[in-house]
């Protein structure tokens, strides 16, 4: 059975890059944009991982890590988050809140396939997105 | 004064300038020379007529041997001198320097100044940077755009073959993005543009205005004949930014709102009588102490109660307007003493505080503060007031029977004050330090 990947973000045009190279990787994708309706889409959707974007409309992408790891069907969730600022400040607030890895824009393809897979094999990232 | 203990130094300095002898200039003031000799060496004080006449041999005022260079001069160069990481200038020497090479230590004086506004000018970009939502909206709308094009640019430069409908999506995805990219980044550059004029040398906003009332000697006769403040502001605005411009309009607005509640005429009969009390002000006119204090400094200089300086702060104790007076100078940056009566004002809210005040280290100068906080603004159901202080001061002379002088600083750095409860840093008046302050 494939796995399972839940990308929120609010870019089309990221969310159909992101959505093409993880399925052709041969993973399931399922794609959501809105922040302030994220936790009840994760919970509904149980995925093996979370891909999530920082700037939301409506939540930031903090809020909704700090409670999907306060609920415990979702604390274990592996969870990538992206942002356009790889200042040490926003990371160090991802990790405060239980990030599994964090990754800044823009990306290389080969670095976001490479981190999902590590991540679903259940390998703890080292360094959380190279800057 | 600590420093004026040098008329000795400065004597002998000028003499040797000169090229005169001491037993020549001893015999031409009508001194042996062995006397001289105790006076160059800051050994014995002198004053009067000696110093009358040794000042005509030696072709210089009088002042120049007992005070030296201006105070400020030294202040800055000592200020210069301890912020310089390492610095080895010789700051036991720094009255000789100043005597001696006046235009050089005034040059030097005035390059820190401008370090200092430069700085300033660096901090608020830097700022600006880090905070400005602005600018992180559009950096975060560009990187967002070059994600989008990098990932899709990828995928299609792979080797291996790509479904032509994504293809096709592809293609018109990177389009899209690069003509979006094209519109963020010229947006991004016509913001910085405007950005950095609005970001000139004058400093900060406050610092522009605070320059305007200054060059209108915080007296504006067009709004106290009932011109509009915005029709004024229109007038004046001309070199300033656009944050200034805000300010300007909203300190002629409380300028003229001051003005219409207590007409010019009036105010300056009442000052004629009770002098710049704004207590009596206060009861005259029935307004708020703080309005009183604005009006008492904003009177013409020929004013009949004299100079009136006025310090605003906001509960942050951050300044938001400054009238200095030669007796009570305000720095344009830095920290302030919180020993000014505005401070522990802002802790007794609604108290009229009447202080004597003095700089310490100097010798007369002292002045008369009166100090109060209250809210700025209109009362708001359930809501904390927002405090805003200020003190006004007028020169005094001798102190009144038993009410004890407030020994007060500019800044810690320069104050002179020993033991004092609310130092923050040494000061660098050697004097100051030995004493263990």
């Amino acid at each position: 059975m494939s796995k399972h990947v839940l990308l929120i973000e609010d870019e089309p045009n990221i969310i159909e890059a992101i959505s093409f190279i993880l399925s052709r990787d041969g993973l399931a994708v399922e794609t959501h944009s809105d922040g302030t309706t994220a936790n009840e889409k994760l919970r509904g959707a149980r995925p093996d991982l979370l891909i999530l974007d920082v700037m939301l409309p409506g939540k930031s992408g903090y809020d909704i890590l700090r409670e999907l790891r306060a609920d415990p069907a979702t604390a274990a969730l592996p969870v990538l988050m992206l942002t356009a600022r790889g200042q040490t400040r926003d990371r160090e607030m991802a990790e405060r809140e239980g990030v599994s890895a964090f990754m800044s824009k823009p990306f290389a393809n080969s670095e976001m396939l490479d981190t999902v897979r590590a991540l679903l094999n259940g390998v703890p990232e080292e360094a959380p997105g190279k800057p | 004064m600590p420093r004026d203990t040098l008329t000795g130094s400065r004597i002998r300095e000028r003499r040797t300038i000169l090229g005169l002898k001491q037993a020549d200039l001893a015999r031409q003031a009508g001194i042996s020379a062995s006397y001289l000799n105790l006076i160059e060496h800051n050994r014995r004080r002198i004053g009067g007529k000696l110093l009358l006449d040794l000042a005509e041999i030696l072709k210089v005022e009088p002042s120049m041997l007992t005070e030296g260079a201006e105070a400020a001069l030294i202040a800055s160069l000592r200020e210069a001198a301890s912020t310089t990481r390492g610095s080895t200038a010789e700051l036991d020497r720094v009255d000789e320097f100043a005597g001696r090479f006046p235009g050089w230590a005034r040059l030097l004086s005035e390059a820190r100044g401008r370090i200092e506004t430069l700085e300033r000018s660096v901090e608020t970009l830097s700022d600006r940077l880090a905070h400005d939502p602005q600018l992180a909206e559009a950096l975060h709308e560009m990187l967002s755009t070059v994600t989008a094009i990098r990932s899709a640019a990828s995928i299609l430069n792979e080797p291996e073959a790509i479904d032509p409908e994504w293809q096709r999506r592809f293609h018109r995805n990177i389009h899209e993005d690069s003509a979006r990219l094209a519109e963020s980044s010229r947006s991004l550059v016509s913001y910085l543009e405007a950005e950095g004029k609005a970001a000139s040398e004058s400093g900060t906003p406050q610092e522009e205005v605070t320059a305007l009332f200054e060059a209108e000697g915080y007296h504006f006769p067009d709004l106290e004949a009932g011109q509009l403040p915005e029709a004024l502001a229109a007038e004046l605005e001309e070199d300033l930014s656009d944050s200034a411009r805000v300010l300007l309009r909203r300190a002629l607005c409380t300028y003229a709102e001051d003005a219409a509640a207590l007409p010019l005429p009036q105010v300056l009969a009442a000052v004629g009588e009770d002098g710049a009390d704004p207590l009596a002000l206060l009861r005259r006119f029935g307004c708020d102490p703080a309005r009183a204090m604005r009006r008492l400094a904003a009177l013409p200089g020929d004013a009949p109660c004299g100079p009136v300086g006025l310090a605003i702060c906001d509960a942050s104790g951050a300044l938001t307007f400054r009238k200095p007076l030669p007796e009570f100078p305000i720095p344009r940056f830095g920290a302030d003493c919180p020993l000014w009566p505005l401070f522990p004002a802002l802790s007794r809210p609604m108290t009229v505080l009447s202080r004597r005040v003095q700089f310490a280290g100097r010798q007369g100068g002292a002045v008369r503060a009166f100090a109060v906080a209250q809210p700025a603004g209109m009362p708001q159901a359930n809501r904390d007031p927002i405090f805003e202080a200020h003190m006004m001061f007028t020169p005094e002379g001798p102190a009144r029977g038993g009410e004890e002088t407030e020994l007060v600083g500019v800044t810690c750095r320069i104050c002179a004050r020993a033991g004092c409860p609310a130092r923050r840093e040494p000061s660098l008046l050697g004097d100051a330090a030995e004493r263990g302050a």
